[in-house]
């Protein structure tokens, strides 16, 4: 299985197909691209997501040769590309606006970069049939831009961008003017094409679920840096930064203090499951709550007995009748978050994060433990939070109130306001129809979650 | 009802202030001259009665039409308007798309200003304007006085009164027709498709050829149209700036209608020009109404 993944960037031996080497690039007095160093390989598909204005776009505009860096050198397969105009770069492009030339018909688009090259009538011909195959546009051959689709545009401007066999395709916001539907299409068909050709991609985007669905690698950028580039996953997963872990995806963050777990003397308390815990120190921990009474007859109830039933059942007796012993996790809801100093479930080590005074410190057995002392911040996605009426054994659990619910069809989003006002994020697949759905707005609700689920950050 | 009444507006305009005076026209060019006023014979008798509308027809013919074929001259007007029509809307079109060119990649605050300059010369009477390029032109002119002065010729040049002034007095004037349509097909273009083009190989002198100039083909078209239909029939300038030596049909017009007082020739000799202004116009027309198809 091993060798089947794909990762250039973490092989040595690899030699990049694009070398960025400090590379600035300012407009006036503005900082489009800060001093940034990095590399794409063979075959990649890359992405550069970030907000409007972050230098994404000027990025790809100098691999196209349309802007040149004011500092550094970028190379592509070794050779530096700053003197090559952007007609002689063995990189295509395909525009965000397309860009066909409407006045030629769907097979001189395509064909207008071969013949550029002084290419042979014939071998133009197969090349341009090849492309059509391969975007399925065989039948648009003869018609010109504006008497086909905005999908079927899309193709043409991506099978005449490839058309040229480029060893770097640049895609700038590709699938930005299609509608939802035929950009999840698109988005799987260039995927294939990326692979059937081979070619490495790198794709501009501000779309974050685009980017993560297309992408070998993600890299994530603001104010002409990358903050961040991995594969999806990690990004995903595991976030370096607060801002990354905000940009893709919901997030919650919770900001505390680090304290640094013991990992000697954790593992002790650990294994004592909570349905073992005696009833009483359960019942400690809610002694202002009013001890429930057992189920006892009412006064028309003992007048029925002693009038009627008396003579059938035998006298009756005032001893209240018992219920079976309460189970702890269906009484949870009435214990409060301090209930549990203790969680279960965690892994020793770690941190413990104190976000509020009144509540448990949330245990991270994933965090650094020399953040000791330090301000960090918790950042929990809200599929990994569960959410339920009652008291989950779980390491991490949070007490609040259902303020909003976002029924999205497949899963919910609820959001929960905890003691002190903080609102937390929760996921819930409805397994359920909605009239069914047991969780509803100011219900009291318990959201916990693993002592591995939040990634820990600093930055 | 109403729909009735929106169409026959622009219909009860063309035939009032088109058809009509065509039609008086093209009977004045089947006519006779005559000393009499008007200066042509018959005239339309309706007191007559129906018997009166008969004389009228039987007494026109194409007499006139044959006569301008007999003279020599007739047809080396019309060959030489031609002539001097096509050369000077190729002339505009030089001049004009490259300032068209330069006002559609200026700065977006600037092109407003640069559309007033071009149309800023209509602001002053079309005459005068014609009449200051023969004080520019004339032996003691401007230019003349402008070129001695920097030693290039020691003798002045000869213009006015030439085919250049001509030529020079025609480019001028019918310049915006050029540029503006130029301009708008330029400014509605997308820049990305020249990057597109150099991306695909092109260097920028193909990328102009290959994909500037076919899509401003339209507005090309457009341009020679406007100024090749006026310039046949040109009279002014020819008569200013020409002398004698430019043999224009308008000009032939206004001598036989004013100096000859042949009112029944000058007639014919309008109706042939229309009939050969027709082609260009039903091409026009043809152009816009494809660009508008391929638009819609």
């Amino acid at each position: 299985m091993n060798q089947t993944v794909f990762e250039p960037w973490n092989d040595p031996n690899e030699k990049p197909l694009i070398q960025f080497k400090n590379v600035t690039k300012r407009f006036g007095d503005f900082t489009a691209i800060d001093d940034q160093t990095f590399d794409i390989f063979e075959r990649e598909f890359f992405a550069l997501l970030g907000p409007s204005g972050c230098g994404k776009t000027t990025m790809m505009r100098m691999l196209a040769g349309f802007e040149k860096p004011s500092e550094g050198q970028i190379f592509l397969a070794g050779q530096d590309i700053a003197p090559i105009p952007p007609n002689k770069r063995a990189v295509n492009m395909m525009f965000q606006s397309y860009a066909l030339f409407p006045h030629l018909s769907v097979w001189d688009n395509i064909a207008f970069g071969l013949k550029r090259d002084g290419m042979a009538r014939d071998a133009i011909g197969d090349r341009v049939s090849e492309m059509l195959k391969l975007t399925r546009l065989e039948k648009f051959a003869k018609r010109k831009p504006h008497q086909i689709s905005g999908g079927q545009r899309q193709r043409v401007a991506l099978a005449r961008s490839l058309a040229k066999a480029p060893k770097l395709l640049l895609l700038d916001e590709p699938l930005g003017a299609l509608d939802a539907k035929l950009r999840q299409d698109t988005q799987f068909e260039l995927m294939d094409i990326q692979e059937t050709t081979g070619t490495t991609f790198v794709i501009v985007t501000h779309d974050q679920e685009e980017a993560m669905t297309v992408a070998s690698r993600v890299a994530v950028m603001d104010h002409g840096k990358i903050i961040q580039a991995d594969t999806p996953q990690t990004i995903y997963e595991a976030p370096l930064s607060r801002y990354v872990a905000d940009f893709i995806g919901d997030v919650n963050m919770i900001t505390g203090t680090a304290k640094a777990r013991n990992p000697a003397s954790e593992p002790q308390s650990d294994p004592t499951p909570p349905s073992t815990q005696p009833p009483e120190k359960h019942d400690d921990a809610v002694s202002g709550t009013p001890r429930r009474l057992d189920p006892q007859p009412n006064d028309a109830g003992r007048w029925l007995h002693d009038k009627v039933l008396k003579f059938v059942l035998g006298p009756r007796s005032d001893a209240p009748k018992r219920l079976p012993a309460p189970d702890p996790t269906r009484d949870a809801p009435l214990a409060s978050a301090q209930a549990s100093p203790q969680p279960v479930e965690a892994a020793p080590g770690g941190l413990e994060i104190h976000w509020h005074e009144s509540a448990a410190p949330l245990i991270a057995s994933n965090g650094d433990p020399a953040l000791d002392g330090q301000t960090v911040t918790l950042s929990l996605r809200p599929e990994k939070m569960s959410i339920s009426k009652t008291r989950p054994d779980a390491a991490n659990v949070l007490h609040g109130k259902v303020v909003d619910i976002a029924y999205l069809g497949n899963i919910s989003t609820y959001h929960v306001e905890l003691v002190d006002g903080l609102k937390i994020k929760a996921q819930a697949t409805n397994t359920r129809r909605v009239s069914q759905r047991d969780i509803t707005w100011e219900d009291d609700v318990w959201i916990s979650f693993r002592d591995t689920a939040g990634v820990v950050l600093v930055e | 009802m109403r729909r009735l009444t929106l169409i026959l507006v622009p219909y009860l305009w063309l035939l009032a202030l088109f058809l009509v005076p065509f039609l008086i026209v093209l009977k004045i060019s089947l006519s006779d001259t005559a000393l009499a006023i008007p200066p042509y014979t018959p005239t339309l008798d309706l007191g007559a009665g129906w018997q009166g509308v008969k004389d009228f027809l039987s007494q026109l013919d194409l007499e006139n039409f044959q006569f301008l074929t007999t003279d020599v001259l007739y047809w080396k007007a019309y060959l030489s308007s031609l002539q001097i029509a096509v050369i000077a809307t190729l002339l505009t079109l030089l001049v004009g798309y490259p300032i068209a060119y330069g006002m559609a990649n200026s700065p977006d605050h600037w092109r407003p200003t640069l559309m007033l300059l071009v149309i800023l010369p209509f602001w002053t009477s079309f005459l005068i304007r014609v009449y200051s390029w023969m004080g520019i032109l004339s032996g003691e002119g401007y230019l003349n006085q402008f070129l001695m002065w920097t030693g290039l010729i020691s003798e002045p040049l000869t213009i006015l009164n030439t085919p250049v002034a001509v030529y020079i007095g025609i480019v001028y004037t019918y310049l915006p027709f050029m540029i503006l349509p130029i301009y708008a097909a330029l400014e509605r273009m997308d820049a990305s498709l020249l990057e597109a083009a150099e991306d695909l190989g092109c260097s920028r002198l193909q990328a102009f050829w290959l994909i500037t100039i076919p899509l401003s083909k339209n507005g090309i078209i457009a341009g020679c149209f406007l100024v090749f239909i006026p310039t046949i029939g040109e009279f002014v300038i020819p008569s200013l700036l020409g002398g004698s030596q430019t043999l224009m049909i308008g000009k032939v017009l206004w001598e036989e209608f004013f100096n000859n007082r042949d009112w029944p020739v000058a007639s014919a000799v309008a109706v042939i020009l229309l009939l050969i202004l027709i082609i260009p116009i039903i091409l026009f027309q043809r152009n816009e109404q494809k660009q508008r198809e391929a638009e819609g």
